[in-house]
């Protein structure tokens, strides 16, 4: 196990994960860059990911679709928002329909990764992602702490076993 | 109970319902105690209205239910939907564990894409016994 952390920022509804790679930061970088090496990491095994379109410039589209087990076929999108090539990435990542195109009903997350180089030649990847539509993105993006909520999933465990 | 809903929509109603303070304020109150709504809007520097519209997403979004007491209806936080928000995320954070796993397979040769650097650490192998 690589992950160094995981943090669920419930707060404002987005996942943090930092990981380390001995690999240097140029290299890690390729598992983005390089549609033949994110194929082999998107999907899990079992729903393997094959790249069809991927320009990694601002604006610009990477189109998949995974296959699982009995053959069916899932397609999905990111749009590039921003590219620092090796350093940062940000995308919004969503649902397609059968032709590969924007499913706009369905949720779409915005992730944003940095590759930092460490001390020892290696790279810490921090990696953050928000879960929601993209209508509702800006606002919570916006929200900071929310200390009601924080304070309310504190007492869920109590409230529920009372 | 959450009502049966398509996965996707039941994500967008949670988070659209929690993207907004006096929401989740508002969440946070009736976890502790049931509220009126004229209660809450005591709180709350905004018209009875904006109140009970507010109230209305979050219970479309299953995150209070109103119950009947007396003359009375009165609002009361659902600790399942907020464990439903938590497992939304967990979902998510599962997915990029599983990710960087197989990342960090790629990236140590385990199957070999190219010429490794040197200070790429080979495959490690398993020396127990």
């Amino acid at each position: 196990m690589t992950v160094t952390d995981v943090r669920k920022e419930t707060e404002n509804l987005a996942l943090v994960l930092t990981n380390r790679f001995t690999a240097p930061v140029e290299r890690v970088w390729q598992v983005w860059a390089d549609p033949r090496l994110l194929e082999r990491w998107w999907g899990p095994p079992t729903y393997p990911a094959t790249v069809t379109d991927h320009d990694l410039t601002p604006g610009g589209d990477i189109r998949y679709f995974m296959t699982g087990p009995e053959g069916a076929k899932y397609h999905g999108f990111w749009r590039v928002t921003a590219v620092d090539a090796p350093h940062s990435l940000e995308f919004e990542d969503g649902f397609a329909d059968d032709g590969g195109r924007p499913n706009t009903d369905m949720p779409v997350s915005r992730t944003r990764v940095t590759l930092v180089a460490d001390d020892a030649g290696g790279t810490v990847m921090t990696l953050t992602s928000s879960y929601d539509s993209a209508e509702d993105m800006d606002k919570l993006l916006g929200m900071g702490v929310i200390e009601g909520i924080t304070l309310a999933l504190n007492q869920v465990d109590a409230l529920v076993t009372a | 109970m959450v009502v049966r809903q398509e996965p996707a929509e039941r994500t967008d109603r949670l988070f659209h319902a929690l993207a907004d303070a006096t929401r989740r304020e508002i969440v946070a109150l009736t976890l502790r105690g049931d509220h009126s709504v004229s209660e809450l809007a005591q709180r709350f520097p905004m018209s009875f209205a904006a109140v009970q519209k507010h109230v209305a997403v979050l219970e479309a979004a299953g995150l209070v239910v109103k119950q009947r007491q007396g003359r009375e209806r009165r609002v009361r936080g659902n600790p399942e939907a907020l464990q439903e928000v938590h497992r939304l995320l967990d979902g998510l954070a599962q997915t990029w564990v599983g990710r960087m796993d197989r990342i960090d397979a790629l990236l140590t040769g385990a199957t070999g894409t190219g010429p490794q650097t040197g200070s790429v650490a080979p495959q490690e192998q398993e020396t127990s016994q």
